[in-house]
């Protein structure tokens, strides 16, 4: 009763102290998403224009937006490049979270090279993008002479001038940035896993192999799902590279939604309006993914938040029955 | 282990023998990933002392050469300026850390010490919104942020960070393990103010969760470009990333050296925290996702 009351009198704190979030939530965060959702009716282009008029068809620049053949081959070059990027990814992470963890066949330096595989992650997109462009230069760049030097090719390639070969090495950059943080947390994963269950395996005898399909992997599963949905938001996101390595070029074969939208409202006739719709789907898109992960990872909280339940209901009634007993 | 070596002897040497081999072919794996990890950054670093005819005739060096200052002699003769860059992206770096480790801390203490009715429901608003990325947001903001006349400004970069959702998140997941709330009953039992049991209690017990923040949303700040791209037109304004977008431009196309150099000079300050703090980093990275 009396830490009851207690508690009530110290209640007002945690109004105050979560003001500054909620007042910079509000106005960096929530006020812009509603402003650009409200651009997205109205007719707002042309540099230094402010004004709100709405259009009379409020969903011309939606309409706009889908027949622009550029957007749709910015969501189609999108959904490419993350998947170009996060299929060999995952292939590649939980391979190096196999041998890491393999308990029997123990790998000698993986902190060096855990150290190595994250590096790129940490490095500003921007340089990596432009440094990219340099090493696959034509006629003569460190790739064409390596490609020369170990006699892969016999003549300079001009690998910066075709659709997919573009494409590939946008996820390529975005493979070689991520993989080393996906088996970061994969293994972190591993390691949350009860031991217990391992040493039952390796006493009954199971493979390596048998061990990771049929112990590892059924405990990653959600994580893997926290992976995999992260990185689809993240894919949704992708602009430094594409922006930087070739401006979505050539012919818009590295052209993502984001470097779309940012060219849009940005450059040429300055159309935030079909920016701000743009924006808003690639909104939706986002809500979506989030839902999902939170459909995902559901499960376990709930059942976490229903045995605290039970298990505080069950404090009360023996504190009520000590309690009377005293009483 | 010991069990292991029973087992290779009682099957003879067909089992040690092709586990030698995957063992083997795992390191070559493992070796061929770690260069290709590597060699983009050494060409980097090595081509930026390199004179613009060495790199023509080889593209590829594993060794430097001498033309350090005369690649930083052209450098500076244009547009890009690194010193203005890195100055510009600390004072912005500076201001997000330092207002993402303490607001996001204060947040959290919020979230787990008070008990008060909206308490759940903020939560999983937090939760909700901290996957939302903020480039959907970028039209109606870069709109906002030009009414106010706050272009050209590092405000709009820097107050944005006193709410971060992830990083509440981490430090209430923090908190909830490492601060025993007995202690902040009994300094309130010795008449301390809230605001100081948080400042003075709370602020040290939280350190290690503040340093992985830190670290993070310092290196987060420093590498992002959008929102810099959106909102600095001046270039004296610019940071890091727009001015690297610089070495794109035809004023470098024929100064490869120097545009390596350039290359170079940006991340540099990364590969520094990077080699000191790395074991921090990479922990962070795990523990941030077992519990998100």
């Amino acid at each position: 009763m009396k830490r009851r009351k207690k508690s009530v009198s110290y209640a007002k704190y945690g109004y105050i102290f979560s003001i500054p979030f909620v007042v910079v939530f509000l106005i960096f965060s929530l006020y812009p998403t509603i402003y650009t959702a409200v651009i997205g009716f109205t007719d707002l282009k042309g540099l230094g224009r402010t004004d709100i008029n709405f259009l009379e068809d409020p969903f011309l620049n939606f309409k706009a937006i889908f027949k622009n053949p550029s957007f749709i081959k910015s969501l189609s070059n999108t959904a490419i490049i993350w998947l170009m990027n996060f299929i060999p990814q995952i292939v590649i992470a939980l391979l190096l979270t196999a041998w890491f963890t393999n308990r029997r066949n123990k790998l000698k330096g993986q902190g060096a090279f855990k150290f190595l595989f994250y590096m790129p992650n940490i490095m500003t997109a921007a340089t990596i993008a432009i440094l990219f462009n340099s090493l696959f230069a034509y006629p003569k760049g460190p790739v064409n002479d390596l490609l020369m030097m170990l006699g892969i090719s016999e003549k300079p390639i001009e690998f910066l001038r075709e659709g997919w070969t573009a494409r590939n090495i946008v996820s390529f950059i975005q493979f070689w940035m991520w993989y080393g943080h996906t088996m970061i947390i994969l293994m972190a994963g591993v390691a949350g896993i009860d031991p217990t269950i391992f040493e039952s395996a390796e006493i009954d005898g199971a493979s390596g192999a048998q061990t990771f399909f049929h112990i590892t992997l059924p405990n990653l599963r959600t994580i893997m799902l926290y992976v995999l949905v992260t990185s689809m938001l993240g894919g949704l996101q992708m602009f430094d590279i594409p922006k930087l390595f070739l401006n979505g070029g050539p012919d818009n074969a590295t052209l993502t939604t984001s470097v779309f939208i940012y060219n849009q409202a940005f450059s040429g006739s300055y159309m935030y309006n079909r920016a701000a719709a743009a924006s808003m789907i690639m909104f939706i898109i986002a809500v979506v993914l989030s839902g999902l992960l939170f459909y995902f990872m559901r499960d376990e909280d709930e059942v976490k938040l229903k045995k605290e339940k039970k298990r505080a209901r069950k404090e009360q009634a023996r504190r009520a029955k000590e309690g009377g007993s005293v009483v | 282990m010991k069990y292991n070596d029973d087992v290779g002897v009682r099957y003879g040497n067909n089992i040690s023998r092709g586990s030698y081999v995957a063992k083997t072919l795992k390191y070559i794996v493992c070796i061929l990933l770690a260069i290709i990890s590597i060699l983009p950054f050494w060409i980097m670093f090595m081509n930026a002392t390199r004179g613009t005819y060495e790199i023509q005739q080889n593209a590829i060096s594993l060794l430097p050469s001498t033309h350090l200052l005369s690649n930083m002699k052209v450098l500076h003769g244009k547009s890009f300026n690194p010193v203005r860059g890195f100055i510009n992206s600390l004072i912005v770096s500076t201001g997000v850390t330092a207002c993402t480790v303490y607001f996001s801390l204060l947040t959290a203490y919020a979230l787990v010490v008070y008990d008060w009715r909206m308490r759940q429901p903020f939560f999983t608003f937090i939760m909700a919104v901290m996957l939302i990325p903020a480039q959907v947001s970028g039209i109606g903001f870069y709109q906002f942020m030009y009414k106010l006349n706050w272009t050209n400004s590092f405000l709009p970069l820097i107050l944005p960070a006193i709410a971060a959702p992830a990083a509440v998140f981490f430090m209430r997941q923090y908190l909830l393990g490492a601060l025993p709330l007995d202690i902040v009953d009994s300094a309130r039992i010795d008449g301390a103010g809230e605001f100081h049991i948080f400042n003075r209690i709370v602020l040290p017990i939280a350190k290690p969760a503040m340093a992985t923040q830190a670290i993070f949303s310092f290196v987060g700040s420093w590498n992002n470009l959008f929102t810099p791209l959106i909102l600095l037109t001046k270039q004296d304004k610019y940071t890091m990333p727009i001015m690297v977008s610089l070495l794109r431009g035809d004023i470098y196309k024929t100064e490869y050296g120097s545009v390596y150099l350039g290359l170079s000079l940006t991340v540099l300050p990364l590969f520094i925290i990077y080699f000191v703090l790395s074991k921090y980093i990479i922990q962070g990275v795990a523990l941030g996702s077992v519990k998100g």
